[in-house]
């Protein structure tokens, strides 16, 4: 299988101190992959680096190269505007646009795109809300205030608002850890169906979640990813033995 | 330790330090719990007594506002009526007349200055919050601060010199850019504390779908704190709306009506002045009359910005 997207030597640094060290990892297409670790390993520092959003943070830079489907996103004339909409975040918190209705939300990418055709935008937001499975629960309410919609369903909302602009890879920053048990469900349940047309990369606090989601994981200790591979391998029969100090939940 | 290590301890443990503790326990629970009680009451009474002070306090606050608006009000009212509105006024020693040509000047005024003050007052906090270098806005941001607190009336010498000295006639443009430079740094400060409080993951919710920059900034960011941001227009409209001294050498007066923005325009800060300090009761009647209506006017801008924005900021929550 060709990976969708390659990372080659990856450092990212915030002013002095270096958050990422030399991290090379490859992404299959139409695959999860998890990256697991403490906090303050990097995990997020290394998603947002994939979108080039690390740069937007003051003082932050990023070193190597990442490679989506053969041309270098770090290399010379790439604009960071258009990258972005071929890989899409979904953050920690939901974060819906507040003051805009369900509609806006979702359809915002799109009409600041330029597309103005009102059936145009329903199509799409009806079916990024599908995607997102939540479309039975606000097609009655599309024009209601985002932020009136529950937490899990918030969430629902803002991945349904990064499926909009039809990336190829979405990346999820601890897309449930402020999420109650059910949610979280619904939302690996949709990781699940999601991949036949997306590449996920998830980060995750949680190692069954890991376990339960992603075909691939990668395992991230103080800026360094120490091992990577299958899922079913790294959480059976781990080559290094901090990554199984760490998933058997032993880690000092 | 669980009490029934201490129901087994023997009279040889009770030299330890848990013995010794376990020994005087009950005296020390008597005194503390009594020290306690006598605390609290002390602390409840401070507690009242600072809670009545505060609301005197706010009293005391609330009392200039309400005896001015009074005042102005009883003394107003009676030289209030339809006239006032919709006439001009009438020469010395003739009685009746109205405002009517200063009224529609100050809001000519307010919408030339708001004209200028407020793009570039929204701008520059835009600029402030989003695009500039730390150290770059900590110095723009004193010099609003220098130019918020730069006396309207040097504010009005200057327009003179630029403005009404070049053009060779007061005007109204004049007396509107002068409020508009007043409206600059309060418009600005306010918008760069609203958008500052907007937080950074909605900015990179929005560029990570892709959008331009100054698209999200314009049209997400700008948009979500609309409400807010009009409540700062107001309170810069409602400052520049009674300045008095800067419209004295740039806008001057006029008994009558409007004829255009390159004309000397009357106002009703510049009429009650005008009025106030002649030597005719009937005079001094409007001059209240017409402190009223300026004290209404900045109310009703006030209350109706609050009516028409109160839907956009209800979906803000």
């Amino acid at each position: 299988m060709k990976p969708i997207l390659q990372v080659k030597h990856l450092s990212a640094s915030f002013g002095e101190s270096l958050a990422v060290r030399d991290v090379s990892l490859d992404f299959y297409p139409n695959t999860v992959t998890a990256i697991i670790g403490p906090s303050g390993c990097g995990k997020s520092t290394f998603i947002r680096c994939l979108n080039r959003l690390h740069e937007e943070v003051p003082q932050a830079s990023a070193d190597g190269s990442v490679v989506l489907n053969g041309k270098n996103i770090y290399g010379p004339g790439v604009d960071p505007v258009q990258l972005r909409r071929k890989i899409g975040i979904v953050f920690q918190k939901p974060n819906p646009f507040p003051s805009f209705s369900i509609f806006d939300n979702v359809a915002m990418g799109l009409k600041l795109a330029g597309i103005k055709k009102k059936y145009l935008l329903y199509e799409y937001v009806e079916k990024s809300l599908n995607q997102a499975a939540l479309w039975d629960e606000v097609k009655d309410k599309l024009n209601a205030p985002g932020l009136s919609l529950s937490g899990g369903q918030q969430q629902r909302l803002c991945i349904a608002r990064a499926l909009a602009v039809e990336p190829e890879v979405l990346l999820m920053d601890e897309p449930t850890s402020a999420l109650d048990p059910i949610s979280t469900a619904r939302i690996e349940e949709l990781i699940s169906v999601l991949k036949k047309n997306v590449t996920v990369v998830i980060v995750t606090h949680n190692m069954q979640q890991a376990a339960r989601i992603s075909d691939f994981t990668a395992f991230f200790l103080l800026g360094e990813m120490v091992e990577e591979g299958e899922t079913s391998k790294i959480f059976t029969a781990p080559r290094e033995p901090r990554t199984e100090r760490y998933i058997t939940g032993r880690f000092g | 330790m669980s009490e029934n290590d201490f129901a087994l301890s023997q009279p040889s443990e009770r030299l330890s330090a848990s013995g010794y503790l376990k020994q005087n326990t009950g005296q020390r629970e008597d005194a503390l719990s009594q020290f306690i009680l006598k605390s609290y009451r002390r602390r409840k009474w401070v507690s009242r007594t600072l809670i009545l002070g505060l609301g005197l306090a706010a009293i005391i606050v609330l009392t200039p506002l309400f005896s001015v608006f009074g005042y102005v009000l009883v003394q107003g009212l009676p030289a209030l009526n339809l006239e006032f509105f919709t006439q001009l006024p009438k020469p010395v020693g003739e009685v009746g007349g109205g405002m009517a040509n200063s009224l529609l000047g100050t809001l000519l005024l307010i919408v030339i200055a708001s004209s200028i003050g407020v793009p570039w007052g929204i701008l520059t906090g835009l600029y402030l919050s989003e695009y500039s270098p730390s150290k770059r806005a900590g110095f723009i941001r004193y010099c609003t601060d220098v130019l918020a607190s730069i006396p309207s009336i040097i504010i009005g010498l200057f327009i003179y010199a630029i403005v009404v000295i070049p053009m060779k006639r007061f005007s109204a443009l004049a007396g509107g850019i002068a409020l508009g430079l007043l409206m600059i740094p309060t418009v600005a400060r306010s918008t760069e504390e609203l958008l500052k409080m907007v937080p950074q993951h909605l900015r990179e919710a929005g560029l990570a779908l892709g959008i331009p920059r100054w698209k999200v900034t314009l049209f997400i960011i700008l948009r979500g704190s609309v409400g807010a941001i009009a409540t700062g227009v107001i309170l810069a409209v409602a400052r520049v709306s009674g300045e008095t001294a800067p419209l004295l050498f740039t806008a001057l007066n006029s008994r009558l009506w409007p004829t255009g923005v390159d004309q000397p325009i009357s106002s009703l800060p510049v009429q009650i002045y005008t009025y106030a300090v002649a030597p005719y009761d009937d005079w001094h009647q409007k001059a209240w009359a017409g402190a009223l209506v300026l004290v209404l006017l900045v109310f009703l801008v006030n209350l109706i910005t609050r009516i028409l924005l109160a839907p956009a900021q209800r979906r803000g929550h």
